[in-house]
Parts: structure tokens; sequence; C-alpha cells
């Protein structure tokens, strides 16, 4: 065979690798091994640029029970007999190029990821990013990738209990589009992916395969594309009905004692599901590609085995149980066949009939090289980080009102409800919080328990400083599950990223994963599962770093969730943490909304105080735990107004308070409200970190006071609940209709391009 | 008495049907696979929500024609109490045994959110234990669930008193902010003339417990319980 230069970038392999090829075959590979190994070696089956930095992140805890890379997801224990199967995975470029099949296929992948493992999907939740919604195109790949998120997920009937979406310029044309489930099962439920025992039969069940999806491992997900190409014939189309139907099928096969293993087709389909599966169980295998059933005609043996026709799972039965399993297929009206077998000698050997098309080490295939690229810090992240707030006049007092609601519009803030009202999140009959709080809560039924389920993002701060942003991000996804009462447990993470062969955004994806671990052993979480997507270009360069945190926690009692509405008439609002202060760049608007939004800038240095968070964090829990806290409300993006006006709404109810310009602590650790010299912008709108704005009824201060002293956690007086409008004296005053009008119609108004 | 809740394929809402009714309300419940052609011993026959056969086709258009429909059309004729829900709705009114059709909602999209259902008709088998006018807060999940008929069907519907449920405010006012789908006359739940077919697009076992934020959906229930006691006792 003679190889070309041009037939190894359609693989995405180097001359280098090529070299190490004939190295380990000891000879030049055919056709078909070479598509195989441009796929297994590929960044999105291989992780080789990423993976020695993957292990700095911690994966252990005393919960976590299936740690990163071992199967196809991660696992925690939560007691009672049970376990929680997380994983959260990407599918930025298939969405790139048809966003509602690729974000239905990123749907029907992660579900496959859950079930695979024997436990049943019991959540779904999306992180979304996409270029401003002013433009078309935007628009057309938000309306896609939502509808294809809907139309895939509701006809599952796995609830989609939330996530986020944020719009920033540098999406355009390279939308995120990030989705994890969460399945739970009974702890001795566990099925691995591992093939093992000689003459044990391959079996694949599902759909038949065909042309679609053919280079999405290496080819879409593994490098950048020019604009021109017509790509869409490398995306592929899901069909949600036969994943419930595989769904059913696979966990009643789960419950019997016939598979040694069961093994979804994802990206590279056949051969990274099979060589996987091979590899963990340390054994060899023989399939026969025209046992394959088809959808179409004359398909190559390379085609076949690359094909990512979707809703296609691979079984390793026991010999002599194929009968069985074949039954138990049909109830369920799902094709199956034995198409090959474990072999003892560790040679993956791929057939056409009697002839021999692939016959490769296993070990070979499982162990692309890995690559430490070089990286540079970016000559331009000084200059951003470099922002003095008194380059921006201040905000005037009769200018609060209407930032405050050009803020609760702008799609970043605004409700996502015209989102995620689209998306079934109640099937199942354990949605207790539904989408808009700061996380979702589930009960889990036959217990007390609740789960508690965020993601989180913050590309502009990863941006502004990757190592604090990757901080940040974990910190918040705590926050946030701290708030609606639960004690976070585990992060399954995916991390979007450029082109890591360039040296700046090597140094983004290796300080952030730095902040990502440092953050993880301060607050103790370990990540139990994740995905990287690299090669995230847009036409003018990479995108933000965005490492997304996906986080699960959990409540031992789920009555005793805390949700983000102000409650009733007379409570006390609180803001419990961080108190402003006039030290440098620690006024908040460096890289906040407001100074973006009102002043066009993406600047400043994002800080946060971790041994802060951590007192923050574990002092609010106790408060929720005691039954003090009536509302709880993570006071981050858009600052203090933001996240009272945000409180208010969701309660129905208004605020009256009095914060001037200075929250400055007591020795009692009360705080009380007196004026200085602080900027107004950054007091309303400033964004910092380890803050939560709380309520409470008059009765319960005395018995938070003691827990916040315990914690040495500021606590600062902010005003009272009730009316129907929203005041802050002396600068904010709007009826709460007005609020609700402009938070509620943002994100609609931008969708329909009335924006 | 006896549920039977019938499963299609693509059928998700027969979980949470069962645990309403078994879990919560104590009552008896087994599933019903769609290719069973005996519905002996059963009281009432639930069909669930879900996306039967994916509803590629319209919406309940294939499930009406699986084997176990024919037995439900032979049950329903006998006076057997038959309940659907969202896409049993579908179903139903693709088998003929409830008038009309469900089309996709006006603002073409999805909608999963809490509705309040003003009951109208308190004598079916399925609202006994409601007064009339009361009000009852269950989410919908659907994207084809806009009631559509003739005039004439609707005339005959609305005089025979066989609209059960019309979407309404939470102070049972019937106005058009409070229809979620561009149903007609805000309907969202109707029988059949005999009285012993339900159909409605809302979930009623989804507002079960406290926790998941009602429990109005199962007074439908325990409607049908009383009711087959009264006959029965």
């Amino acid at each position: 065979m003679n190889i070309t230069k041009e037939d190894l970038d359609k693989v995405a392999l180097s001359e280098e690798e090529y070299g190490l090829i004939i190295q380990g075959l000891g000879r030049e590979p055919t056709e078909v091994e070479l598509g195989i190994l441009g796929s297994l070696w590929s960044e999105h089956c291989g992780y080789k640029h990423s993976k020695p930095l993957l292990k700095l992140l911690p994966s252990k805890s005393k919960r976590v029970m299936v740690e990163p890379g071992e199967e196809n997801a991660g696992v925690v224990d939560i007691g009672d007999g049970l376990v929680v199967v997380m994983k959260m995975e990407s599918h930025n470029h298939p969405s790139a190029v048809e966003p509602f099949q690729g974000a239905a296929t990123g749907i029907g992948g992660i579900v496959r990821d859950i079930f695979t493992m024997g436990a049943r999907p019991i959540a779904l939740m999306n992180s979304l990013c996409f270029g401003p919604l002013s433009q078309v195109h935007n628009r057309y790949l938000c309306n896609g990738v939502v509808d294809g998120i809907a139309a895939y997920g509701n006809c599952l009937g796995i609830p989609n209990v939330g996530g986020e979406i944020s719009f920033s310029e540098c999406y355009s044309t390279n939308p995120l589009v990030n989705v994890l489930c969460l399945g739970i099962a009974h702890e001795g439920e566990l099925v691995s992916s591992s093939a093992g025992g000689e003459g044990n039969l391959l079996m694949l069940a599902g759909a038949d395969t065909g042309r679609d999806g053919i280079y999405g491992a290496s080819g879409l997900a593994s490098r950048t594309f020019g604009g021109d190409q017509e790509l869409r014939p490398t995306v592929q189309v899901g069909n949600p009905f036969l994943e419930k139907l595989l769904i059913e099928a696979c966990l009643e096969l789960a419950r019997t004692d016939w598979i040694v293993g069961m093994q979804d087709l994802g990206a590279a389909g056949l051969t990274s599901s099979a060589i996987e599966s091979a590899a963990k169980g340390g054994c060899g295998l023989d399939l026969d590609v025209l046992k394959v059933p088809r959808r179409e005609e004359n398909m190559t043996p390379y085609e076949v085995m690359l094909s990512e026709s979707q809703e296609r799972m691979l079984l390793i039965v026991k010999k002599g149980y194929q009968d069985r399993v074949k039954a138990l297929f049909d109830h369920w009206e799902v094709p199956s066949v034995v198409i090959g077998q474990v072999t003892g000698d560790g040679m993956a050997v791929i057939r056409e009939g009697e002839e021999i098309t692939a016959e490769v080490p296993v070990s070979l295939l499982s162990s692309p090289p890995l690559y430490r690229p070089r990286a540079r810090k970016p000559s331009w992240l000084g200059e951003v980080q470099s922002f003095d707030a008194r380059s921006v006049p201040d905000l005037k007092p009769r200018q609060c009102n209407p930032t405050l609601l050009q803020l609760l519009s702008s799609p970043n803030i605004a409700s996502k409800e015209a989102v995620y009202r689209q998306y079934d999140h109640q099937v199942m009959n354990n949605s207790v919080v539904l989408p808009g709080s700061d996380a979702a809560v589930l009960r889990v039924k036959g217990t007390r328990k609740g789960l508690a389920l965020t993601t989180d993002s913050n590309g502009k701060y990863c941006y502004l400083d990757p190592f604090v942003g990757g901080v940040i991000v974990v910190a918040e996804a705590a926050r946030n599950l701290v708030c609606s009462g639960a004690e976070p447990m585990a992060i399954t993470d995916c991390l979007n990223f450029g082109d890591p062969e360039k040296k700046e955004v090597y140094y983004q994806l290796r300080e952030c994963v730095k902040g990502i671990a440092r953050a993880c052993r301060e607050l103790q979480l370990p990540v139990i599962s994740g995905n990287v997507s690299l090669y995230n270009e847009a036409r003018d360069g990479a995108i933000y770093p965005t490492p997304v945190i996906g986080m699960v926690g959990l409540l031992d009692d789920v009555s005793t969730c805390c949700t983000t509405s102000f409650k009733d008439e007379g409570d006390l609002v609180f803001l419990l943490g961080e108190v402003l202060s006039r030290d440098e760049g620690r006024d908040g608007l460096g890289g906040s909304e407001y100074l973006e939004m009102s002043h066009g800038l993406v600047r400043g240095r994002p800080s946060i105080d971790l041994a802060l968070e951590r007192r923050v964090q574990r002092c609010l829990l106790e408060a929720i735990r005691a039954g003090l806290v009536k509302s709880a409300h993570d006071c981050s993006h858009g600052g203090l107004a933001v996240t009272i006006a945000e409180s208010c709404i969701a309660g129905n109810i208004g605020f009256r308070g009095g914060i001037s310009c200075r929250l400055e602590e007591q020795p009692e650790g009360e705080t009380k409200a007196t004026s200085a010299d602080v900027r107004l912008d950054s007091v309303l709108f400033g964004e910092r970190q380890s803050r939560i704005v709380i309520s409470l009824t008059r009765s319960a201060l005395v018995k938070l006071s003691r827990i916040t002293r315990k914690w040495r956690v500021p606590l600062a007086f902010l005003g009272e609940v009730g009316g129907q409008y929203l005041v802050v004296e002396g600068y904010l005053d709007l009826p709460l209709a007005r609020a609700k009008k402009s938070w509620k119609g943002g994100l609609p108004r931008a969708l329909s391009g009335n924006a | 008495m006896k549920f039977g809740i019938v499963v299609f394929p693509g059928t998700w809402s027969d979980r949470d049907c069962h645990y309403a009714i078994h879990d919560v309300l104590g009552g008896g419940a087994d599933y019903i696979w769609h290719k069973e052609t005996s519905l002996f011993g059963y009281d009432c026959v639930v069909l669930p929500g879900g996306f039967s056969y994916g509803d590629y086709l319209r919406a309940g258009a294939i499930a009406r024609f699986s084997p176990v429909m024919r037995e439900v059309e032979r049950f329903a004729m006998s006076g057997g109490v038959v309940i659907g829900i969202c896409n049993g709705f579908q179903i139903l009114c693709e088998a003929g045994l409830l008038p009309g059709v469900l089309l996709p909602a006006d603002h073409l999209q999805y909608r999963c959110q809490w509705v309040n259902l003003r009951v109208e008709n308190n004598s079916s088998p399925f609202t006994s234990g409601c007064h009339k006018g009361q009000v009852l807060k269950i989410p919908i999940s659907h994207y084809e669930g806009n009631y559509y008929a003739d005039e004439a069907t609707l005339q005959e519907l609305e005089s025979n008193e066989q609209v059960v449920f019309r979407y309404s405010t939470a102070s049972a006012r019937i106005t058009s902010a409070a229809n979620p789908n561009g149903s007609l006359h805000n309907i969202a739940g109707i029988v059949n003339r005999e009285g012993n077919v339900l159909g409605m697009m809302p979930h009623p076992e989804r507002a079960c417990e406290a926790i998941l934020g009602s429990t109005d959906g199962n007074v439908i229930w325990e409607s049908i319980v009383e009711y087959y006691q009264r006959r029965s006792g």
C-alpha cells in the first residue's frame, strides 16, 4: 500500500505516528488497519494531548467506586445499596455542522454510556454556548440544538432537569454542546464493559450499520476544519425510539447472568467499542464484518468498522447464552446478531468472510502515543488582565434601574425558561426542584435521599485567567449544590478548548486543569468521568477556554432542600460570605457581565479565596440542615442586584433594603450597611465569589449568627422580603412585574431575532 | 380492583402511572405488553404517555393497530373504564374511541409545564371525587395536544357534557392565556358519550406527591376506584 500525506491527513495521523505503526506491526498497515488506528489514536478516543494533564485531577474519595477511564462512566456510592453513575460528553463539532442531529445524537450517546453500565438513566442536563443571538446563524444553531435535545430526550422519557446556556462572540460557528447524564443502579447490578473469556461471543444489537458518521472521531472531533467543507455526511442521524427500546432491553439483560460485558458504540463505532472492551479485558477478538447487518449496499470492511451509526450496542455474551439474549432482544423488537468471538491471543482480527482485512495487537491499538505539547503563556494575557476600574465612569444613581433591567434581559442572565420548557423535566416522578434554580434536585425513590445536580462554566473567567477560572468553575458548581442543601459529591467534566498544538491553547488547557485540580483538592471533590473536546476553533481563532463542570451532590433528607425564591413577607435577607473590599482588583468588575454589557470590555482578573469559599459552603450547609434558611441563591453572575431580583422573581414577592455603598463587618460577625466611597457599579453589579444571598425568619437569626461565627463567615444584612417592589433605597426602585418582564422576555426576544 | 397499564414500544409514563396507582395509593396495577390479546382480570385500562413507535408518523397512529387495541375497544364497548393520558389520549382518538384529533401546538413547540384544569363534569367515573369548578394543578408534557374537532362535534361534546377538563387560570377562569397549546374551547380532557372512556393531555400520575409539587392528580385514580366499588358493591 502506498501511503501519501493525504491518506494520513484523512485519518488525522502524522508521519511520525505512521512510523510508530510500522514499528509496532513490523510491516505497513492495510487500509482498514490504518483507519482503525487513526480513529483509536485520535484525540477523541485516545486523549493523546490531554491524558498526562488529566492525571492531575483527583479521582478518589470514599464514595468513588469507578474512576475515570475504567468504565464508560464514573460511579459513586450513595448508601442504601444504591450507586449513581454519571458522565458528561461534548458534541460540539457535529452540532456545528448539523445542530439538530448533532445535539440529538449527543443525548443518545451519553445516555448509552449510562445504561451500558446497567444503570437506569434518570436525569439529563446540558451546558450550551453559542455566539450572540443577534447573528442569524447563531440563532439557527441555538434553535437547532435545543430542538434536537428536546426531540431526542423527550422521546426517551428521561427528564432534562436543567443546565446552562451562555453566549459570547467566540462561540460563533463553534457552539459548545455538552450533555450530562446521571443514572442510578443497585450496587450489584453494574455491568462491566470489558470483554473476556475465550470463546465468548460478540453480539451486536440495535440499528443496522450505514455509512453515516465515518471519520467522526478522527475527522470532526480531532482537528480543525474550514468553513466551506461539506461535512454533513459525517454527522449521524438519531433514532430515539430505537434507543428507548435498547434502554429497556439492555437493562433487562443487565439483570441476567448471560453476559460478561456490554459496551455501546460511539465515536469510531464498532472499532473503538470492540477494541476498548478487548483492551480492558486483556484479550483478543475475531469478528466478521459480513455478519454485521447493514442498511446500505456494498459497504467495505473499512466503512463497517468505522461507521458511527447510532443506537448500537456490543454485547459480550457467555458462550451458549446467545439464543436467550436474542430472544430477549426479539421481545423488545430489537435486532441482535453474533458477529464474532473473544480470543485469547491478544490480537484484533477483522475479517470479511474468509479474508482477513486487519490483524493488529490490541495493545498497539489501545496505546496511542502521548504528547506533552509545549505551552506558552499568551502574550496578550497580561494586557487583558490589567484593568483599572478608574478607566470607566461609575454609575449614577439614576442609571441603576435601567442597568438592572438591561442586565436582567441580557441572554446570559435572563430566564432560560423559553428553552427548558421544551424539555420534559418531570417524567419519572423524581423532580423536586425544577430547572431555573441554582441546581436541580431529584428525590431517590425508596429512600429519604435526594440528588442535586448542576453544570457550570465560565469561559470568560477562564480566558482572563485560566488557572483562577478553573478554580472558580468548580467552586461555583459546588456552591450551587450547597445552595440547594446538598453535600457536593463528585464531578464529571468536559474540557472544551482550541487546537492544543498551539502553545497558547495548550497553556490555557494546562492552567485550567491545574485550577480545577486545585479546587477539587481544597473542596475534597473527585473527578469521576469526563471528556475532552479540543480543536474548537471559530473564525477568529480559539474559543474561550471553557471547562464545564457537572457536579452531583447528596441530600440525606430531600425534604430539607432549599430553593432560590424569597418566601414570606417580613423574612430577613442577608449576604453570606465575602464582603466588599477596596483592595485592588477586588471590586468584582473585571470579567463581569456588567462591564461587557455597559462598557464593551472583557478585561480584569477574577479572584477567589478558596479557604473562605470552603467555609462559606460548610456554613451554609449547616444552616440549611438546621432548618434556618428559607432561600439561598448563589450571588455571582450579574452581581448582587441581579441575584436579589432573581430571588424576588422566583418567589413573586418584593424586597426592600438599604444597601448603601459599603458592607462592613462588625465585631459580632453581623454587618451593617454603612456608606463610604466604594463604587456603586461594584456594589450592585460586581461579581465576586463565595457570596450567597439568603433569607430567613427573624427568629432564626440568633442561631444563624452562631453558625456563621463558628465558621468565621461574614454575614451582612441587606433588607427584608415583602411587597411587590424591588427597592434598594436611593438606587433601585422597580415594580417586580417590570423586572420579571425583562428577565422573562430577554431570551425569547433574542431567540426570535427581535432583541 | 386492578388497573392494567398498557405498554407500547416507546411508552414511558407506564412506570409513573404504576408508581402513582400502586406505590402512592396502594392500588393493584400490572403492566400489559401491547401484544397481549386478553384484558381478563382488569377493571380499568390505562393507556399511558410516551412516544409509541417514536410517534414518527402522527402521534398514536401506529399504536392503535397494536394487538392489544382490539381488546381495549371491546373492553370499552362493554362499559369497561379506560383512561388515556397524553399519548394515550392521542391513541384513543386515532382508534376512534374518542372524537376529534390532537394537532401540534399552535406555537409549534413541545411544552412541559404546570397547568391548571377546571373540572367541568364531576359525574364521570374519573372525577366523582371532585366538585364542579374545582381547579386541579397538573403538568403537561407534549407537542401534539391541541384538541381539534369540527363544529358539530364540539357542539355535541358541550351539550352532552363530555368535556371533563378545561385549561383555566388558578382562579378557574377560562382564558386564552391559560391555554398552553391552542386547544379549541380550552379542552384538556374529554369522555366518550357513554362516559367510560377518558382522554386527557395532562399527566395526573405526575401530580401524586406533595414533594413533586401537587397531589391533585390522585383524585382521578381515587374516583375510578370509588366508581368501581360503587358499581360492584
